[in-house]
């Protein structure tokens, strides 16, 4: 039962209620890094982890500290500096550990801090009532539904750049909005997959 | 400081030439998410704005005391502190316009185009010219908001105004019945920001 209840829950925050396609959340990424499959998947993989290590921390400080201080009106202030210090011992350690993921990667870290998928995921957990566990399972899954659709659009966009029956006009941002606007109708079809 | 640019037209340059969201293509989520109606673009637009103006003004009055090395956590914590005035004030007057505009009004705190003015102007220029360049730019966000919000209610809800007293339905009642619902969905979010950004730069390739 509790295991079905977090299955569900992750395939919503993947499919049904997409970060980027039905939340809005984390568009400037979605638009300006998703020119390339590898990039795209390097910066997936360094968004899941921030966004799940960054809503969990988010949580633990809202409610064993702040909340106890009456100091709940600080967790924009608080959240977003422990994002900032997240990202950067991120770097650091990938620094340490991995020179050449760090080399792949290296560009796209400190635009996470502004990434607002990592910061939406930390207040949208304490603004659902969200208890430790489904943080965690709604972090998890909300930022890999991130990274799908960042990699599926990159295939998008790669071809959509050599094709040449685009109308001038429409080339480049444009074109990328209608692509998404019918990525989005074509995700629309989730909505009915799982009730939350 | 020092620029020639005078003074009306650092003002003005944010409503079409530099308009961050159709030219810029800055806060593209905030845009996306809160111009299902033209009362929620409009309300967005005014919280953004605030923000934008406070943070400009404080961010060139410690310009000379912020070191180099901590400018971004610091102007990070500027802006964090103004939008947590915002968030608290629109939850005490404008309670409904806050339920519905939601998470995306802490989200402030990270719309690009706040701290990209905050590092590209008001790090280098005076107070005035800052209050200008942040009441500027805001303002051509929030023309940008309506201008979607007002294209998306009419088309996906049929209404125009809803959320004020002024509420009515400008295709009248038959339209209102059955409008385009997909348009205040997010698909129709994506269409009208992707064709309307197209159209300005026809306009902006003609003049």
């Amino acid at each position: 039962m509790e295991i079905a209840h977090y299955l569900q829950l992750v395939l919503w925050a993947i499919l049904v209620n997409n970060f980027v396609l039905a939340q809005f959340l984390g568009i400037c990424p979605f638009l300006g890094v998703s020119r390339k499959i590898e990039s795209a998947i390097g910066m997936s993989i360094a968004v899941v982890f921030v966004i799940t290590a960054a809503s969990v921390i988010c949580w633990l400080l809202y409610y064993t500290v702040l909340l106890p201080f009456h100091l709940g009106f600080l967790r924009t202030i608080v959240f977003i500096l422990v994002i900032a210090a997240l990202v950067q011992f991120v770097e650091m350690v990938i620094r340490k550990v991995s020179p050449s993921l760090f080399q792949a990667l290296g560009i796209y870290l400190p635009l996470i801090t502004t990434n607002c998928a990592v910061l939406g995921a930390a207040l949208l957990a304490i603004t659902k009532d969200f208890n430790f566990m489904k943080t965690l399972v709604y972090a998890l899954g909300s930022s890999i539904g991130f990274g799908l659709v960042l990699v599926l659009f990159a295939g998008i966009r790669q071809r959509l750049d050599i094709v040449p029956a685009v109308p001038r006009i429409l080339r480049g941002m444009p074109i990328a909005l209608v692509t998404s606007a019918i990525l989005a109708l074509a995700f629309l079809g989730f909505a009915g997959l799982v009730k939350m | 400081m020092a620029s020639g640019v005078s003074l009306d037209r650092e003002f003005t340059k944010g409503f079409v030439r530099e308009n961050p969201l159709f030219i810029l293509v800055l806060g593209t989520c905030p845009s996306l998410a809160t111009s299902t109606t033209l009362f929620n673009g409009f309300g967005m637009g005014i919280a953004a704005t605030f923000v934008l103006v406070c943070s400009n003004i404080v961010i060139s009055l410690l310009r000379k005391f912020i070191p180099d090395g901590v400018r971004i956590p610091a102007f990070i914590v500027v802006i964090a502190s103004f939008v947590t005035m915002v968030d608290l004030l629109m939850e005490g007057f404008v309670f409904s316009l806050h339920q519905s505009l939601g998470v995306f009004i802490p989200l402030i705190v990270v719309n690009c185009i706040i701290l990209g003015r905050a590092e590209a102007f008001a790090s280098k220029n005076g107070v005035l010219r800052s209050a200008l360049d942040g009441l500027g730019m805001g303002l051509g966000f929030m023309a940008a908001l309506v201008v979607m919000g007002t294209i998306r209610e009419i088309l996906g809800n049929g209404t125009l105004m809803a959320g004020t007293p002024y509420e009515f339905a400008p295709f009248g009642e038959g339209f209102k019945a059955s409008p385009v619902l997909v348009m205040t969905l997010p698909p129709g979010a994506f269409l009208t920001l992707g064709l309307l950004m197209a159209g300005v730069k026809r306009l902006g390739e003609r003049s």
